[in-house]
């Protein structure tokens, strides 16, 4: 399906451009200019939403040019269910980036903007590159500016913090590169990442790939142990870096596990599923546990993040549709929650200038609208039903107690250390008691704050009460990659988890927990009647 | 043995560059102070004439002077690339010299006739004429080396230079009267001629083709016969650096290559093994001591080593493959890395502190506040170097691996890549210095950047050839595979 107007080049561009213009501007006109691209790069994004084709699982808004001659590598650019919901999370999400950053950076206002915007355009490209080199081109390209916003505007072990992310994922990817360049010679001399899909390779090499994979992705992710980088990272980085980081960046590395692990190297994927269930569920228990001692908050939440990014890879080696579903929709939703969270967190820091839990309670009473945002954001982090959040973890556990009760107990248990870490953030930072010369006298949230908060607020309940216009878009997509994972017996994974594809995704989800939600419907009306 | 005068034709480039030299020989002594830009315009439009007439060589190989020599893409190819970096010596050498008070029209005349030696090694076609190039442009580079006088450690370049270059050419020489013992020529054709009918464990062409890669490794500065480097690259003039660190590396890369493929060819399996070896050794120690430098032109020192290194592994690649594209990844790689090497030897050059160069990397300090364009060029030029897309460098390490894939050493490519990891580390450095450090004395008497038009030129070429071969590459990738064909 193509369409006439190149959607993705626009999106794609409207940043770099911008960037470019952004150098020739005064720091005050930066700022506007900074934010009305990336508006625009909004705008330009929402109508890709209904012009999707929610009943196809084909890449759509296809774009093709010839790039190099030889070997052939081509600008290759296309959607599908999997990658819009995550493209429309990032043009969504940077506007707020640049709102939070009016105020909080005052040095080299231009070269930062700049920066976001040329962020923005490599992430969009990371998620809609149809070429491997390509795609590698926007995942190494994101690098330097990463490395350039945390080194230069960040806290103050910012050196350390900038190189270690550098060197990380550095490292990493180089090895993607040995395995886009071995999968080029295996799989019939092409970088396109269609074809290279429906490839069938030996399973030694499979299970050199996947580890050259693991290496880039996990990293990325990041996987338990290749975690360390990312609390330093976070802590360190500016508010809209951290953002950054961690509601798109770590995306990115299961964004590679779907679009590439799963469906180029499906035998390795299934020989290598308890190796990665095991470091999921250790990193869903260790991310929490850490969360729990932290104090100071952009730790907890980067912890916290290494937890729910757990969720997302355990989801995605169930290998059915309710995992992989559930997965991709935690990766929506840790980007809306955490990022509201970490927003939070920038706005108390440039009040009181410390991200410490022990300097900031008791914010309830100088800032009431503050302290709301901060407990939806909490509680939508720690899977509420009715929230986001809650939707994507729950499948993932229905995919996973398909696949094993036990593995299911050990991640139930990460959800309920969430709610104890943020729970008691929230008892502490909101309705904490401090002494009287603690409270100084802070301003509530302004304007261009609440502007900042809001749009989260809207989408956490939106996906949280309504999740299938999402489910919908990305159902046919989901189930092509699991046709490469079985496809020589369809109707055996179709056996081993009864679906009907006709049914709504939701309704389908209702009806395998239908007693579950009935029972605890009703211990809740027999235990506190309304 | 005749002589025709058509031969002349074909070497028009080389003819006319040398006679350039010799008219700024002979002009220098005779122009007033003021006039003495007149023989830097003169070399440009020297370089600019023989660019045109080069250009229309990039055709099938013709063979002058009874196959001493031969006319090629291949050659154009790499004479092309030494023109540009000749023309980009000459500019930056213009700004560079008058802020060192060094006034020797010479220079500019030295510079030449290493160009004409240059081209001599790319197109010779017989191993004594190689040789003869070579000692031409070696010869020109000693005196350019040694050119601050005054400076004991310029002083101490040249003469080491001087030294461990005439040791190394008597290696190459040794090399080429055995291998004329062996196989009864110097001429390329006859040698591969010869070499096809014999054994490969013929312990004469063994020990042959071991002299020859020792004397090249010398003149492409590849471990264990780099020790020269650092020591000449950070004494010399900047400007000479440059023009060592990417010219004569290209020219002895473009002799090496036609030795070995056209010549040697028929022993492609050993030299293979002897060049896998010095590209581990080049790769590991390049980047693992390039890492402890403080002084910006010895942390580049080892960086052109690597970098000989990651070419090396094209070398390595095409030993095993049956056709052309592992040497033209290894065509394309010195193309790529000529801009960003040149660019960041260039802007070192043009920093002053109080007075004398600002060659330490400390010097950088908050580099970013004071010339946001230089330091934001910088940038690039250190990204490219550690191989990080969308720059040139990626483009060049790119063909490179996929060449070694392509021969089945997908390890090598791994810890190539490592290694390329590794490099990340010390160009950043320079990165984080400039853009997150303060100067750390007081402002008046922090380094500042020179700025000039020709240097503004210098700048804008390079980092126009890092961005746009980064981004487009393809012209160049379609130029190197179309000049590896004539090779036989």
């Amino acid at each position: 399906m193509t369409h006439s107007f190149p959607w993705l080049t626009a999106l794609i561009l409207l940043p770099l451009i911008g960037a470019a213009a952004v150098f020739f501007v005064r720091d005050a006109t930066a700022r506007l200019v900074a934010l009305a691209v990336a508006v625009a790069d909004l705008l330009i994004s929402l109508p890709l939403w209904w012009l999707f084709d929610a009943s196809s699982g084909n890449m759509q808004f296809m774009e093709s040019a010839l790039w190099i001659s030889s070997p052939r590598i081509h600008y290759r650019l296309g959607l599908d269910g999997i990658s819009l919901p995550l493209v429309l999370m990032t043009t969504v999400l940077m506007p707020l980036c640049i709102l939070i950053s009016w105020h909080s950076i005052e040095s080299r206002v231009q070269s930062f903007m700049a920066m976001l915007l040329i962020m923005e355009g490599a992430m969009i490209g990371v998620f809609a590159a149809l070429d491997f080199v390509l795609f590698y081109v926007f995942w190494e390209a994101m690098l330097i500016p990463m490395y350039l916003l945390i080194g230069v505007w960040g806290g103050p072990n910012r050196l350390y913090a900038a190189i270690k992310f550098f060197l990380y994922t550095l490292t990493g990817s180089v090895l993607l590169l040995v395995a886009i360049l071995v999968l080029y010679f295996q799989g019939g001399h092409t970088f396109d990442i269609l074809q290279l899909s429906q490839g069938a390779y030996s399973k030694s090499i499979q299970f050199w790939l996947f580890l050259a994979f693991f290496a880039a992705f996990a990293v990325k992710v990041p996987m338990f142990p290749f975690h360390t980088w990312l609390p330093d990272a976070h802590v360190e980085a500016p508010t809209a870096g951290s953002v950054i980081l961690a509601s798109i960046l770590l995306k990115m590395g299961a964004y590679g596990f779907v679009r590439f692990s799963l469906p180029m190297l499906p035998d390795a994927s299934q020989a290598f599923t308890p190796l990665m269930v095991v470091l999921s569920i250790i990193a869903i228990i260790y991310g929490a546990y850490m969360a729990l001692a932290q104090p100071d908050l952009k730790k907890l939440i980067a912890y916290s993040s290494v937890s729910h990014m757990g969720f997302v890879t355990l989801g995605l080696f169930m290998f059915n549709i309710q995992g992989i579903e559930g997965a991709v929709m935690q990766m929506v939703n840790h980007g809306i929650t955490t990022g509201g969270l970490f927003l939070c967190v920038g706005v108390i820091y440039e009040r009181t200038h410390s991200r410490q839990i022990a300097d900031n309670i008791g914010l309830t009473k100088p800032m009431p609208r503050y302290a709301t945002f901060l407990v939806i954001f909490a509680l939508s982090s720690l899977g509420l039903p009715g929230t986001n959040s809650f939707v994507g973890e729950f499948m993932v556990l229905i995919g996973t107690f398909l696949w094993s009760k036990i593995a299911t107990a050990f991640a139930s248990l990460g959800i309920i250390l969430a709610a104890a870490y943020m729970l008691w953030m929230v008892q502490r930072v909101a309705f904490g008691v401090s002494a009287p010369h603690m409270l100084p006298k802070l301003r509530d949230v302004n304007l261009r704050e609440t502007a900042t908060l809001a749009p989260l607020v809207v989408l956490i309940f939106a996906i949280g009460l309504f999740p299938n216009p999402i489910l919908t878009r990305m159902h046919p997509s989901v189930e092509k990659v699991l046709a490469r994972v079985f496809p020589s017996a369809p109707e055996e994974a179709s056996a081993m988890h009864p679906i009907d594809p006709l049914t709504p995704p939701v309704e389908r989800l209702a009806s395998t927990t239908e007693a579950t939600f009935s029972q605890e419907r009703q211990a809740v009306s027999e235990g506190r009647p309304r | 043995m005749t002589f025709s005068v058509g031969d002349l034709f074909l070497i028009l480039p080389e003819l006319l560059v040398i006679t350039a030299a010799c008219m700024v020989f002979v002009l220098d002594p005779v122009l007033r102070p003021s006039d003495k830009d007149g023989l830097v315009w003169l070399s440009l439009g020297t370089l600019a004439v023989c660019m045109g007439l080069t250009a229309s060589q990039m055709s099938a190989p013709v063979e002058a002077f009874n196959g001493l020599v031969v006319i090629d893409a291949y050659g154009a190819f790499w004479k092309l690339l030494l023109y540009f970096v000749t023309g980009l010596t000459i500019l930056l050498s213009h700004s560079y010299l008058k802020e060192e008070r060094l006034y020797f029209g010479e220079y500019y005349g030295f510079v030449l006739l290493a160009l004409s030696g240059m081209m001599v090694m790319v197109s010779a076609a017989d191993l004594l004429t190689i040789y003869l190039g070579t000692e031409l442009m070696s010869l020109s580079l000693y005196v350019m080396a040694g050119l601050k006088r005054s400076e004991p450690r310029s002083l101490e370049a040249s003469a080491k230079y001087f030294v461990l270059g005439a040791f190394s050419s008597g290696i190459l020489l040794y090399g080429i009267s055995l291998l004329y013992g062996a196989t009864g020529s110097t001429r390329l054709p006859a040698i591969a001629a010869a070499i096809t009918g014999q054994s490969l464990d013929d312990p004469l062409l063994m020990f042959a083709t071991i002299l020859l890669a020792v004397g090249f490794g010398f003149k492409l500065a590849v471990v264990p016969f780099h020790m020269w480097t650092p020591d000449v690259y950070q004494g010399a003039p900047t400007s000479v650096t440059a023009f060592m660190a990417v010219a004569s590396k290209a020219a002895s890369f473009g002799a090496f290559l036609r030795v070995f493929i056209e010549g040697l060819g028929g022993l492609k399996a050993n030299w293979s093994a002897i060049f896998l070896l010095l590209c581990l050794a080049t790769l590991v120690l390049g980047n693992v001591v390039a890492l402890v430098q403080t002084n910006i032109k010895r942390m580049l020192a080892y960086s052109s080593i690597a970098h000989a290194g990651y070419a090396l592994i094209g070398v390595v690649a095409a030993g095993r493959l049956e056709h052309s594209s592992g040497i033209a990844s290894v065509l394309l790689y010195l193309a790529l890395y000529t801009f960003m090497t040149f660019g960041a030897f260039a802007i070192p050059a043009m920093l002053r502190k109080d007075g004398i160069e600002g060659d330490e990397i400390e010097d950088f300090s908050g580099l970013s506040k004071r010339h946001p364009v230089a330091a934001l060029l910088m940038l690039i030029f250190m990204v490219s170097l550690a191989g990080i897309p969308p720059t040139a460098g990626f483009i060049g390490k790119f063909y490179v691996f996929m060449s070694a894939v392509e021969a089945g050493m997908t390890w090598l490519a791994v810890i190539a890549l490592i290694f390329a990891a590794v490099s990340a580390y010390y160009y950043l450095r320079v990165v984080m210095v400039m853009y997150m450090r303060e100067p750390s004395d007081a402002t008046d008497s922090a380094p500042q950047l020179v700025m000039s038009p020709t240097f503004s030129i210098v700048l804008a070429c390079a980092a126009a050839g890092v961005v746009i071969f980064g981004i487009y590459p393809n012209p160049l990738v379609q130029l190197a595979m179309q000049a590896v064909l004539t090779l036989k």
